[in-house]
């Protein structure tokens, strides 16, 4: 305990005033941008931001490196799509910003931040939007130092007889979408963080939607096109530059991407609902 | 200004908050008292807009809290001083909470020097104690100099010197003209700060009375009384109007109700009773808080449905 310091001055910055206290409000509201700087203090003052975004990017790159050497002395054929193979990665680092999507929002229930965020910022759309757009530059950013990361150190590994460069078709969109789709699986652990509330329930229904749909789908026969809705197939497509064969049943890049942003935002959607509704 | 008309929460088959109605005023420390489980924090939570009323409204300064432009410059809360991010250091939860309303760098750094965490404002608040909690908690509540303020039991947990500071910090926060609600259990600590009160039990109001009003109604004096001829004493004090009982210590005396002690001291003498012993005795506002509450202490067993419904006087202004 530290020591007690009794106020005897006036306690805010007002002098004495017997016949109450008039507030100041300066014009306007307290609106988004506000929560926007807040949300961004949020989420750089913790230290475990800035561990799971290092683990991203080094797992990222590191599976982007490893699948380049490996390919330089196993790849062959017109499917082999190099830029592809070298962000192999983003696979997992898009369940490491789904888990700090989730804990954007399960931290503060954990805690009971939360209560304290709404006696500042009772708007409650406002503050899930703030969050929204503070974690998406996060996982772009983010995303970005680790998808070009993995692409220049797996290309560089795999040889220059078959790796691939920015300027070949497709390839820059490959790259950058590797890093949207990064931003957009953080959203979708937001939006099951706001549904769930408890860490350990989003994070498990992270797993299961970008994880074992996409492995059980691939025990059930394609012809059933099951595998072409799985989130994961979805969202990777963009990170492909050989389109799959045609029996696969994928979606284009685009569509594909559209997609799974339209699963993240079933789940943000759905958790803003949810938290406007709820008492916190 | 706090204003809470027809306030109701149902949680399931539970009335959490009963019907409330009652204001707090400015300038004057208001203390909310009940029993655990009364319907203190829920009610403050509905007022803060953190959970949504089954019934009746409430407003700050006229309007809904999730209406106010800048919260924070209305109304500074301190519900639970554990409620904040453990990994987060003292001065940045407090520069993310003034974020929000627009509050400058500089006012994070002068609420901390008030309550005096300015040596660990850079520590990350997992380590702190709960005195240090509650002072973090406090700094926040104070953070956009609110005209309202509302504590949710701030002593709990405290060591004297931090129930004094707290006490001394509330009263200055009144006699600069704020209004200031503050919850609590237990009576005694009310005594203390408290001008005005507003009693609760199981949600609903029990009285809405100044401190003073409260102690003339609640403190019934009562007089201990030995003497060697008991029946005398006792038929003598009835006629006169006084309530007569056993004071049960087992040594004889007795209690006499609704006399003053000069009153049964004069009954004596008139009627030649011999008394070996005349004392004043105050009921503690504590007991006359228990009496008034006991009916409507929500897990006792037994108790009747409609046991402490009725308010005994309520809706009196000071």
């Amino acid at each position: 305990m530290t020591t007690a310091t009794t106020p005897t001055a006036p306690i805010g910055t007002r002098a004495h005033q017997p016949a109450g206290v008039p507030v100041h409000r300066p014009s306007g509201r307290a609106g988004f941008a506000s929560a926007v700087r807040s949300e961004v203090t949020k989420i750089t003052s913790v230290r475990s931001t800035y561990w799971s975004l290092l683990v991203l990017i080094v797992v990222t790159v590191g599976i982007g490196a490893a699948a380049g050497a490996s390919a330089a002395h196993s790849a062959s054929g017109p499917s082999f799509d190099p830029t592809q193979t070298s962000l192999y990665g983003l696979v997992f680092g898009q369940l490491i910003i789904a888990v700090l999507g989730v804990l954007t929002v399960t931290s503060e229930y954990s805690t009971g931040m939360v209560r304290t965020s709404l006696t500042s910022m009772p708007r409650r759309g406002t503050m899930v939007a703030a969050k929204a757009v503070v974690l998406a530059a996060v996982g772009l950013g983010t995303g970005l130092v680790a998808s070009f990361g993995a692409f220049f150190a797996g290309q560089e590994l795999m040889g220059h007889h078959i790796n691939a460069t920015l300027g070949q078709p497709h390839v820059l969109r490959a790259v950058i979408g590797g890093a949207l789709f990064l931003a957009v699986s953080g959203l979708l652990g937001l939006g099951l963080g706001l549904i769930l509330r408890h860490a350990a329930a989003a994070i498990c229904a992270a797993v299961g939607l970008l994880f074992v749909l996409f492995i059980l789908a691939l025990e059930l026969p394609s012809s059933w096109r099951v595998g072409t809705w799985v989130p994961l197939n979805a969202g990777s497509q963009i990170w492909q530059t050989v389109a799959p064969a045609a029996s696969t049943h994928m979606l284009s890049a685009w569509t594909g991407f559209a997609v799974f942003c339209g699963y993240a935002a079933i789940a943000v959607i759905g958790g803003l609902i949810l938290f406007r509704k709820r008492d916190a | 200004m706090i204003e809470i008309d027809g306030l109701t929460k149902r949680y399931g088959g539970t009335l959490a908050v009963d019907d409330l109605t009652f204001s707090v005023e400015p300038g004057k420390v208001t203390g909310f008292l009940g029993p655990n489980g009364a319907g203190k924090t829920t009610t403050m939570r509905m007022i803060l807009g953190l959970d949504r009323p089954t019934g009746g409204t409430v407003t700050v300064h006229g309007k809904a809290f999730g209406q106010l432009a800048w919260p924070m410059r209305e109304v500074g809360a301190l519900l639970d001083a554990k409620a904040v991010h453990g990994g987060r250091s003292a001065y940045h939860h407090l520069l993310c909470l003034a974020q929000t309303n627009n509050l400058p760098r500089r006012r994070v750094s002068e609420v901390l020097e008030l309550v005096g965490l300015q040596d660990v404002a850079r520590k990350r608040s997992k380590g702190f104690s709960l005195g240090m909690s509650q002072r973090l908690g406090i700094a926040a509540a104070l953070l956009g100099d609110p005209a309202t303020l509302m504590f949710d039991e701030p002593v709990n947990g405290l060591d004297p010197d931090g129930i004094l500071w707290i006490r001394n910090l509330m009263k200055g926060l009144a006699a600069e003209g704020r209004t200031v609600f503050v919850s609590s259990h237990l009576m005694s600590e009310m005594e203390h700060t408290a001008d005005r009160l507003i009693v609760i039990g199981r949600g609903r109001l029990i009285a809405d009375c100044t401190v003073t009003e409260f102690i003339a109604a609640n403190s019934t004096q009562k007089v201990r009384v030995l003497t060697p001829q008991r029946d005398l004493l006792a038929k003598v004090a009835a006629s006169a109007g006084g309530t007569v009982c056993d004071d049960g210590d087992g040594d004889g005396a007795l209690t006499v109700q609704g006399l003053a002690p000069s009153r049964v001291g004069d009954l004596a003498f008139e009627h030649g009773i011999r008394l070996h012993e005349l004392a004043a005795a105050h009921a503690s506002l504590e007991e006359a808080f228990m009496e008034l509450t006991a009916s409507s202490v929500q897990f006792r067993a037994g108790v009747p449905a409609d046991a402490g419904r009725q308010p005994v006087y309520a809706g009196k202004a000071a």
